[in-house]
């Protein structure tokens, strides 16, 4: 549907569909969005029957000109303020394409909703009124349009008839326009000048522009093109979750990227866990699927019956994610509250949901002038802002250029959804190589035939390590025997791992001062007595260094092996945040030793009696 | 044929999302040609398992052929199946003949909010689509609701990419669309490619020239025109047609579906 004549909305709509593809109108307020949806559909008699009859009806009750844009502002409210409030969704057949054409508001009160629509767009149409020109929200739509990920923009320049389709009025629009979009790397796949209210290059090319030789808006959409699903990026399947209905344990996710089929070998991120795909299993669907590819939901099931939850990314080999708890973003701000630093937020990448904050707000992004940038200590709601996220645990992610779906995220505030960002650096934290240690050790390592459930399920416990940290004189060393003693009586096989018992063994060649390396010794210690099934206890004393940071390590030198933390302290002040159990002040230590196992059961590491399977939360 | 299974996966995307986010899901069924492919699609989501109950608000004036048909089907893929009604309206009389719009809020609006209460569902899955009319094009995939199952469709949460409302405060729940992007000629097309079984008798021509194109109570749902005898007749007869698909629901009239929509009707 190519050229300057179209007599295309005569033809029927019999062509089999072959695919949907969704397109969002955005602009600034008033510039005509709705119009302009509303004029397609009745030029190309679109529309139910009775429909504009229903419209005129309204227009007279209320002394108005016929308004298109009522087709969409359905509710008495837009209607009455001449506005549209949310997003509608329609649905408009052309060609071999089914179109869902989301018409987005264009006032600032209302950027949420915008937002809302453009997300789900694979292009875009972006008015501009011709007497008005450029305004601030057809600027802030076309820095949005390049962070939610939609590439292909028209632009319409809209109302041509209260210029008199002034061909230079256009062409200063398009360029002042045009020059912005290229700061975003975005080149407009057309420039229209167009009428909505008179119908003027909506469907039909009109002589009122005779120095206008390209298509009519209706002939545009047809040029979008569609994303071929992303099948030769690497591998990407964010879990979802993991089905035991019947006999199967299927994990089903959504493809976001790349291929897989049966036969392949999975390593989860970030828990480095690793399977052969033995089925793809899908519901009426016979012979059963050997494959899959990008954007189809799928289940799976594994040769072994590894531990893998909700929010670990299925990826191939050597072609992981970035692992890590920090990064670089660029994020826009929705909520009602400003975004601040030093509080927490629910980050959700994929499936992937940990709690995360700002640790640097490197600049505000003025939408009206890209290259202005000012530094603030908080984004306002509506603000475009380039910062940088410390997540709480670690979380597997791509850049947004290396792969869309896992590279980018929502915030959550409280109860709601209040801003999204897409991730341009990966950013190293300090467990960046004992991370890596891990992952190419785990990747190589030499399995027997017994796996990690079996042994649970013979010990009555999964392995875990447990950590009493804290400052001195806290009689952290008496509990861990205490509870040593305990553990070994019930049956249970734990054993005290004390890190002086390294210092002149296995750490004899490095001296007193080099804690970290002696840190990194115990913690692959610990992870070969995990690997046998044990619960290891110990204290952080024979360390120098503070709590948290024994632990961090550790846990990523066992991952994913839980680190049970026991922060024993004298007074309320300084405690560690993170702590799984917290004992303040001198108490009795039966009673601490009875919580510390209960606190075990709870959290599934230990079964009710030895002999019982434990019930496995936690990642194995 | 490749439309339809990008609907489907998302549709199924979405089905898993609420399953795994909502403690007490429940689906409603209607035993309509919409809410039929979306229990069809759940049964594909979790692999032939529906792992929720499959709730339907009978307000008692439902044509008998569709209430043979839940029954059939619950028995045939072992549903739980759990049905509402308002009772008390049904007591005082409540019919058509009261006013549409009141008869719809009392034993629809009213008859679920009132099996909401009873269960306590946080998550409720519907099967409405965008298409239907003006008020539905403005729905989230994840739609919160009040305490009085009210939509506030002035305050809708950002919904983007993949990512939905899934937390909400105490004594609100949330409505779940998986099939906001599916079209009516969407629906029967996959009807005909899954080989649905769905109410025949009911929504094809019969002999009488007349089908149904949308269903619901008996009084206030009429029949079409038509000469459609199988699922393929229907898809062509859509595709040529341009009467409106509820145009046979009496309450869609004036303001009648945006004022019961916003009070919490389906
Ligand atoms: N003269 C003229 N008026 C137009 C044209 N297009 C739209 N309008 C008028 O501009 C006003 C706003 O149009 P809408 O379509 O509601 O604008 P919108 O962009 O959808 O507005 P929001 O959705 O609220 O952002 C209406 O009164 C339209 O009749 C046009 O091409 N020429
Ligand atoms: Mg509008």
């Amino acid at each position: 549907m190519t050229g300057t004549t179209s007599a295309s909305h005569d033809m029927p709509n019999d062509n089999p569909i072959k695919e949907t593809m969704n397109i969002v109108i955005v602009g600034h307020v008033d510039h005509g969005k709705s119009t302009l949806l509303g004029r397609l559909y009745a030029d190309t008699g679109t529309l139910p029957v009775g429909k504009i009859e229903k419209i005129q009806a309204i227009c007279q009750q209320q002394g108005k000109e016929f308004e298109y844009a009522f087709l969409f502002d359905a509710f008495l409210e837009e209607q009455q303020q001449g506005i549209t409030i949310d997003t509608a969704r329609t649905f408009f057949s052309w060609g071999n394409r089914q179109y869902i054409i989301i018409d987005a508001p264009g006032h600032k009160e209302f950027l949420k909703n915008m937002v809302s629509g453009a997300a789900r767009a694979e292009a875009a149409l972006l008015l501009i009124d011709a007497l008005e020109g450029v305004k601030d929200q057809s600027k802030r739509h076309g820095l949005l349009l390049s962070m939610l990920g939609v590439k292909q923009v028209t632009v319409v320049v809209n109302k041509m008839d209260l210029v008199g389709y002034r061909e230079d009025v256009f062409r200063g629009i398009e360029k002042e326009y045009t020059e912005f979009l290229a700061q975003l790397n975005v080149i407009p796949q057309y420039v229209i000048p167009a009428s909505a209210k008179q119908g003027i290059n909506i469907t039909t090319n009109a002589t009122e522009t005779p120095w206008y030789t390209g298509p009519t808006v209706l002939d545009s959409l047809s040029h979008f093109s569609l994303d071929a699903a992303d099948t030769e990026q690497p591998l990407r399947l964010p879990l979802q979750d993991v089905y035991k209905f019947d006999a199967r344990r299927i994990l089903v996710g959504r493809i976001t990227a790349g291929q897989l089929k049966v036969g392949d070998r999975l390593v989860f991120a970030p828990s480095n866990k690793s399977a052969v795909i033995q089925t793809i299993e899908a519901f009426n669907v016979d012979p059963a699927p050997m494959q899959a590819r990008a954007g189809e939901s799928v289940g799976i099931t594994l040769d072994e019956q590894i531990f893998v939850e909700r929010g670990q990314i299925a990826a191939h080999e050597h072609q992981g994610p970035f692992v890590s708890t920090s990064f670089r973003a660029n994020v826009f701000w929705l909520g009602q509250r400003p975004l601040e630093r030093n509080r927490t937020y629910s980050l959700r990448l994929a499936t992937r949901e940990v709690p995360c904050e700002v640790s640097t707000i490197h600049r505000i992004v003025n939408a009206n002038d890209l290259d202005d940038r000012q530094t603030s200590t908080s984004v306002q709601r509506n603000e475009v802002a380039d910062l940088t996220f410390r997540t709480k645990a670690p979380l597997a992610f791509d850049t947004y250029t290396t792969s869309e779906d896992t590279g980018r995220f929502v915030l959550v505030d409280e109860y709601d959804v209040s801003g999204g960002g897409i991730i341009t650096e990966m950013i190293r934290d300090e467990q960046e190589g004992l991370r890596t240690e891990a992952r190419e050790r785990d990747s190589a390592w030499v399995k027997g035939e017994i796996g990690p459930e079996e042994r649970a399920q013979h010990y009555g416990h999964r392995a875990a390590v447990v950590l009493f940290t804290g400052p001195d004189t806290t009689a952290k060393a008496f509990l861990a025997r205490k509870l040593e003693s305990v553990l070994v009586a019930e049956g249970r096989h734990a054993y005290l791992l004390d890190a002086e018992n390294l210092r002149r063994g296995l750490d004899a060649d490095i001296g007193e001062t080099n804690a970290t390396e002696a840190v990194r010794r115990y913690g692959e210690v610990a992870k070969l007595l995990t690997d046998t099934g044990l619960l290891v206890l110990s204290t952080t004393n024979p360390f120098s260094l503070p709590g948290g940071t024994i632990a961090q390590a550790i846990q990523t030198l066992i991952n994913p092996t839980p680190v049970i933390t026991i922060y024993m302290s004298k007074e309320q002040e300084s405690l560690l945040p993170d702590a799984t159990l917290t004992f303040v002040g001198p108490e009795d230590f039966d009673a601490r030793t009875r919580q510390i196992i209960e606190t075990l059961k709870q959290i599934g590491i230990l079964a009710e009696s030895v002999g019982a399977q434990p019930d496995f939360q936690f990642s194995i | 044929m490749k439309h339809l299974r990008q609907l489907e996966n998302q549709s199924i995307f979405i089905l898993r999302e609420a399953y795994k986010n909502f403690d007490n899901l429940g689906m409603l069924w209607s035993m309509g040609k919409d809410s039929t492919v979306l229990l069809w699609l759940a049964r594909k989501a979790f692999f032939g398992h529906v792992p929720f109950p499959l709730l339907h608000v009978d307000t008692s004036y439902k044509i008998p052929a569709m209430i043979e048909y839940r029954d059939r089907l619950a028995r045939e893929w072992r549903l739980n199946l759990v049905v509402g009604q308002n009772k008390e309206a049904l007591a005082n009389g409540m019919n058509h003949t009261r006013g549409r719009v009141e008869c719809c809020t009392a034993l629809k609006t009213e008859g679920l909010k009132l099996l909401l209460e009873e269960k306590g569902y946080t998550g409720i899955i519907l099967g409405v689509r965008s298409d239907e009319d003006s008020t539905r094009a403005k729905e989230r995939y994840f739609s919160p609701r009040d305490k009085n199952n009210e939509w506030d469709f002035r305050d809708q949460p950002p919904e983007l990419w993949d990512q939905y409302k899934i937390s909400f405060p105490p004594g609100t729940h949330i409505r779940i669309h998986p099939l906001l992007d599916w079209t009516e000629i969407n629906i029967w097309e996959y009807i005909k490619l899954e080989n649905i079984p769905f109410l025949d008798s009911l929504y094809l021509d019969q002999g009488t020239g007349q089908r149904y194109r949308s269903l619901g109570c008996e009084p206030c749902t009429f029949p079409m025109k038509s000469t459609a005898k199988n699922v393929d007749d229907v898809i062509i007869e859509l595709k040529n047609s341009k009467v409106a698909e509820r145009a046979g629901r009496a309450q869609d009239e004036g303001r009648g579906m945006e004022q019961l929509r916003k009070e919490g009707y389906m």
